[in-house]
């Protein structure tokens, strides 16, 4: 029993730091993009893991928990999307060392394709 | 034991706020800092489970769950402002 | 002892977003540091073991409020853009 707690314990510690590495990238990253890439996944693994790890302790509490892991694992993916296309498209700019920008390449190719194909 | 490990988690996790609030003090764009508010309130989430933990009560997990549910809409009122199209 | 520790740092983040609200010069980040001065204070109510004003705090203080002033400051923009 003990042993239990104190597996969980650690799984809490392994999520709380994930969630610093990830505050970390915040400040450290250039780039809006990659920013938004370090944050988001890295606090969202890491909050599940801590939520996680409360499991071993009070095995009560495993409902709700489950839900609110289950919340947190869909919720925060979606919005971190829908602000990082929307900030796309009102113009926020890349870093200097990008190489490839795929979506640009596409909006391109979309707003080119109707005109050839018009008849 | 476990309340050590435990107490270490809530240092890791204050620092990691602290951390989130230099880029919503510097962050050059309201993109950048509405991805910091995303990251604290989701830290957040985490410290409340840990406070049900040091506090030893349930009811503290419904706190997080509207928690969440409002960091979600917050975040998707701003990205749809920021398109023009609210 | 760990919980003063938490309600002590939480305390001045919110008083350094609660500054950045008052003295900012753009209009969405004062918006945001306002939202972000809520959500504080509902882990704050949290702490001082009343779960109920936290629920009312995180969804009047952050969530309808800061929906309704980006909601009214588009209009004021959208106005201002056709005259």
């Amino acid at each position: 029993m003990e042993t239990l707690k104190i597996i969980g314990a650690v799984i809490t510690l392994m999520g709380s730091i994930a969630l610093l590495l990830g505050a970390l990238g915040l400040v450290r990253m250039p780039d809006l993009y990659n920013r938004i890439q370090t944050g988001t996944k890295a606090s969202t693994f890491g909050t599940m893991l801590t939520l996680f790890g409360l499991v071993f302790i009070f095995p009560g509490w495993t409902g709700k928990l489950i839900i609110l892991i289950l919340f947190v694992g869909i919720s925060n993916p979606v919005s971190s999307h829908v602000l990082a296309r929307n900030a796309y498209r009102a113009g926020v700019p890349l870093t200097g060392k990008t190489t490839v920008d795929r979506l640009a390449e596409d909006m391109e190719k979309k707003n080119v394709e109707p005109k050839n194909d018009a008849q | 034991m476990v309340n050590t490990i435990l107490t270490i988690s809530v240092v890791l996790i204050l620092l990691s706020i602290l951390l989130s609030l230099y880029r919503f003090i510097k962050g050059p764009n309201t993109a950048d800092r509405v991805i910091a508010f995303d990251v604290m309130t989701i830290a957040s989430i985490g410290l409340i489970g840990l406070i049900a933990y040091f506090d030893n009560r349930i009811v503290y997990l419904d706190v997080a769950v509207v928690y969440g549910l409002l960091s979600f809409i917050g975040v998707i009122v701003v990205a749809k402002f920021l398109e023009k199209s609210l | 002892m760990i919980l003063l520790l938490i309600t002590i740092v939480l305390g001045v983040v919110m008083l350094i977003a609660a500054l950045i609200a008052v003295y900012n010069k753009d209009m969405k980040t004062a918006i945001i540091a306002a939202g972000l001065t809520s959500l504080f204070a509902s882990v704050l109510y949290v702490l001082l073991a009343a779960p109920d004003v936290a629920l009312t705090e995180a969804s009047i203080g952050s969530g309808l409020t800061t929906l309704i002033f980006f909601y009214v400051y588009n209009k004021i923009r959208r106005n201002n853009a056709q005259e």
